[in-house]
């Protein structure tokens, strides 16, 4: 096997990937960028509408006020101090993008332009607030590929379409990391003294999701059957407005700009979910609402989808009831101008153009909330008490800072990637400098080839396309929007079936070494099997409602038992794990705790959990 | 409706396989509104799972699944069955060398686009309020079509002039160029100009305008490339693009 050597071993190359090699290079480390795709073919690059930072372009803001929303936005769940340092460096880092030459949409002044969107509110609640700084309807995109171009003006090294496959973990030091190259088939070992994960989400686990086909987990899951506990694995986002039936993203930034929920019945019926907030509730609150109207039969033709109306006419209507000023309203050209890609979607693929129809959306699967744990500084952390496991390191939306508690706010995710990518690049500079070369053990690699071997020559009946489709229709009916006991406990019973069958009847067709794309999707369903279990078991122990985790059995949150972080543990038994979820990892509630020691009144306090109204 | 499928596979790894061969597949129940890619999937995940691709976001914006399909250069998740018909036909993109079934080795092409140095340059000091620079609207609005360039490569490998040379940078690289030759903000723009002024730069360029149509960005390529040349002959990136005739 080929051993690479380099101080910092960066896993995924999106924006959390790209961030983190960027800075740990400018801090003089040597840093390899490992990913199973082109880094311009990574997730990041599709996040749409923009990206959080109080700068205050537009409208009065402040950090302390994104801080709030975040926090609310994850129904208290959210660690507090990493809200603030989230909101705080957002500003910063949104102008080191543009620094870096990020093309934002301006402003007449010539500053960065901002939009409205879910949950962001100025002065604690009051109103809504444009804190979304956009290039058009292709932020992720711009930021993927701004990070991109850095990377090669400084000259990063990267192993494009190398697969990190297992990590390599000598006396609980995270040593280097294994990796298949895809065009030959063979193994590499990546010997690092920071292991940095970057390996983006599991949407897949759902049959409708707005995420790539390649967010398969790996790097998740490739930490838990190492023994890195899983954190609020049980809180996974339903974005509103997925295209019907296909999943694709309608960003929130056309209700930003104006755009309206419709019922069957021609009823704007967030009013009656969120009567402040209305279309620009969170997320969680929307996705639900849009369920209920379906299941009181309100949903458009009885079918479980509801219209988004970004057309002018009633854009307009409803800014006029509101008091708008009449410069605020839109036409077609503001359409075609600031949600361009939308409109190409939407013509594409349902032959809708936005501008005259409204466009056919349901909930889609979309960004998970937990993760591996980390803290601040992204370091991987292993225990409740915050044990940090050294060498291995985690930022975006692999990981659990956890700054999007129990829902995250749109654009939050973007902003989590630059502020934690860039503050873990950071930390990998100085910690390189410090610590010694952990030497590989003599069998780096072997087991995990092995596994390989298992796959590659499986005789049995199961096709992976088979399983994969099923984990997803069963993560769908029982491991959705609302949940129950009894769908839970179905869903794990389908899943435990399904990963027996994995482990014992699977086949593949090809056994080349070239390009075995066969291969590697049968091994990134096993990833993706771990990870709905750990989402299942993490859900049924969670006995409460809040945020994204609705139980029909327990509606209300309950913070005496459950104002706590989920950790989830699997023994290391890769083909019959057992998963041991706790709920000992206290939540950071310093800023509440703040205001209790400055003796701010009970009703005065800003940090404290309570009931969520939008 | 039933569709016909005739793909262009090859697998280096079977020597059976090593020449480039069509095969059929036939796929029942396929919907107007599929995409192309859902139902290379289909075969792939019902019929043979050997056959091999590239695909990840599958709505068009990662640029990953390029292929000549019909004769034309797509991304296989971004045209529908309806807009072809019961026939397909699925062949890589051309120019590049193919290294199994659909997957083509698209290094040659990253060649091309780090020569044009793709990157923002201006050494002058930051703004001292710590706060972004400044860019009015209408010049933010020039380079705007060129910033949605996916690097997917359907301009480059659809390009007659970059068939019968390899060595062009080709349309891909020349619009990334152009995101930058005309964003008032960067300064490296002579050194880019003097890069695509050179015998395998912009010229090679004869306006054949099948990149054009071949992007899946609709980005107005050929003009993009016009606009390049353009500034090279005057020497300045000044008074090519007029605001009130943006693309």
């Amino acid at each position: 096997m080929q051993i690479h050597k380099h101080d910092a071993i960066i896993i995924g190359a999106g924006g959390a990937g790209l961030m983190a090699a960027l800075y740990a290079s400018k801090g003089g480390a040597d840093v390899a960028v490992v990913s199973k795709l082109y880094p311009t073919r990574s997730h990041t690059g599709t996040a749409q509408g923009g990206i959080g930072a109080a700068l205050g372009n537009l409208d009065d803001d402040k950090p302390i006020y994104h801080t709030y929303d975040t926090i609310k936005g994850g129904d208290y769940l959210t660690d507090q101090h990493a809200a603030k340092i989230l909101a705080e460096n957002a500003v910063d880092a949104v102008i080191e993008l543009e620094h870096m030459g990020l093309p934002f949409d301006r402003t007449s002044a010539k500053r960065i332009s901002q939009r409205r969107f879910g949950g962001h509110t100025r002065e604690f609640g009051k109103e809504l607030v444009r804190r979304a700084c956009h290039a058009a309807d292709r932020t992720g995109h711009m930021i993927l590929q701004t990070l991109y171009q850095q990377c090669i003006k400084n000259q990063v090294a990267f192993f494009d379409e190398f697969q990190v496959v297992d990590m390599i973990i000598v006396d609980g030091v995270c040593a280097g990391v294994v990796a298949i190259e895809l065009g030959t088939g063979e193994f590499h070992i990546f010997h690092g003294k920071a292991n940095f994960f970057a390996t983006g989400g599991w949407g897949r686990c759902w049959s409708v999701t707005s995420n790539a086909h390649a967010l398969t987990g790996d790097g998740a899951a490739i930490a838990l059957r190492r023994g890195v506990p899983m954190q609020d694995m049980e809180f996974f986002q339903f974005h509103p407005t997925g295209i019907y039936r296909m999943g694709i993203l309608i960003t929130e930034g056309v209700r930003g700009e104006g755009g309206v929920l419709i019922n069957d019945r021609g009823e704007r019926f967030m009013e009656r979910y969120a009567p402040s907030a209305k279309d620009l509730a969170s997320r969680d609150v929307v996705s639900r609402a849009i369920y209920l109207e379906t299941r009181a039969g309100r949903s458009i033709k009885n079918r479980g989808y509801v219209h988004l109306d970004i057309r002018p006419q009633t854009v307009n209507r409803y800014f006029a009831e509101e008091g708008k000023d009449r410069s605020d309203f839109i036409d077609g050209a503001t359409i075609e101008r600031k949600l361009p890609d939308i409109l190409d979607f939407c013509r594409t693929y349902l032959g809708v153009d936005p501008v005259h129809e409204p466009m056919p959306v349901q909930p889609t699967a979309h960004y998970a909330m937990g993760g591996i744990p980390t803290n601040v500084e992204a370091e991987v952390v292993i225990d409740a008490a915050g044990t940090v496991m050294p060498g291995a390191f985690a930022a975006g939306e692999t990981a659990c800072v956890s700054v999007h508690g129990a829902n995250r706010l749109g654009t939050n995710s973007l902003v989590d990637l630059v502020v934690f990518g860039r503050r873990g690049g950071m930390r990998m500079a100085d910690y390189v400098k410090g610590v010694d070369w952990t030497p590989l053990p003599k069998d780096a690699g072997g087991e995990i080839q092995a596994e390989f071997e298992r796959i590659r020559n499986g005789s049995g009946k199961s096709r992976p396309g088979e399983l994969r489709a099923k984990m997803q229709q069963t993560m769908m009916d029982n491991v959705g929007v609302f949940r129950t006991q009894e769908t839970l406990q179905q869903g794990i019973d389908d899943l435990a079936e399904l990963r027996e069958r994995f482990y014992t009847d699977l086949r593949i067709d090809d056994k080349s070494r070239v390009f075995n794309t066969d291969l590697m999707e049968a091994w990134e369903l096993g990833c993706l099997l771990d990870l709905a279990d750990v989402t299942a078991r993490a859900a049924i122990d969670r006995k409460e409602s809040r945020g994204a985790h609705s139980r029909e059995d327990f509606q209300q949150r309950d913070d005496e038992n459950y104002l706590a972080h989920s950790l989830a543990r699997h023994d290391g038994n890769w083909s019959a794990p057992s998963i041991q979820t706790s709920f000992d990892k206290k939540v950071d509630l310093s800023l509440w705790e703040a205001e209790i020691a400055q003796g701010i009144a009970d009703d005065q306090q800003k940090f404290r959990p309570k009931e969520r109204v939008y | 409706m039933d569709v016909t499928f005739k793909i262009r596979r090859r697998n280096p790894d079977v020597p059976a396989q090593q020449k480039p061969y069509w095969q059929e597949f036939t796929l029942s129940d396929v919907e107007p509104t599929d995409r192309v890619l859902e139902l290379l999937h289909r075969i792939k995940w019902e019929q043979d799972g050997s056959l091999s691709l590239r695909r990840s976001c599958a709505h068009g914006v990662c640029g990953s699944d390029a292929m000549r399909i019909n004769g034309v250069n797509r991304l296989a998740c971004k045209i529908l069955v309806r807009d072809l018909g019961e026939k397909i036909q699925v062949e890589p993109i051309l120019g590049l060398p193919v290294i199994k079934d659909l997957i083509v080795d698209m290094e040659p092409f990253f060649d091309h686009y780090k020569q044009v140095m793709p990157y923002f340059v201006n050494d002058e000091p930051l703004p001292a309020d710590g706060r972004e620079r400044l860019q009015t609207q209408s010049d933010r609005e020039r380079f705007d079509d060129s910033t949605k360039c996916i690097l997917c490569a359907c301009c480059t490998t659809a390009c007659p002039s970059f068939w019968a040379n390899e060595q062009y940078v080709g349309p891909a690289a020349i619009v990334q160029a152009h995101r930058f030759v005309f964003d008032t903000r960067d300064q490296a723009g002579a050194e880019r100009l003097d890069v695509l002024g050179e015998p395998n730069g912009v010229w090679r360029c004869r306006t054949i305008f099948n990149c054009t149509p071949a992007c899946p960005r609709d980005i107005e390529v050929t003009k993009a490339i016009g606009e390049v040349k353009l500034a090279i002959r005057k020497g300045t990136t000044v008074g090519i693009i007029q605001p009130d005739a943006i693309h």
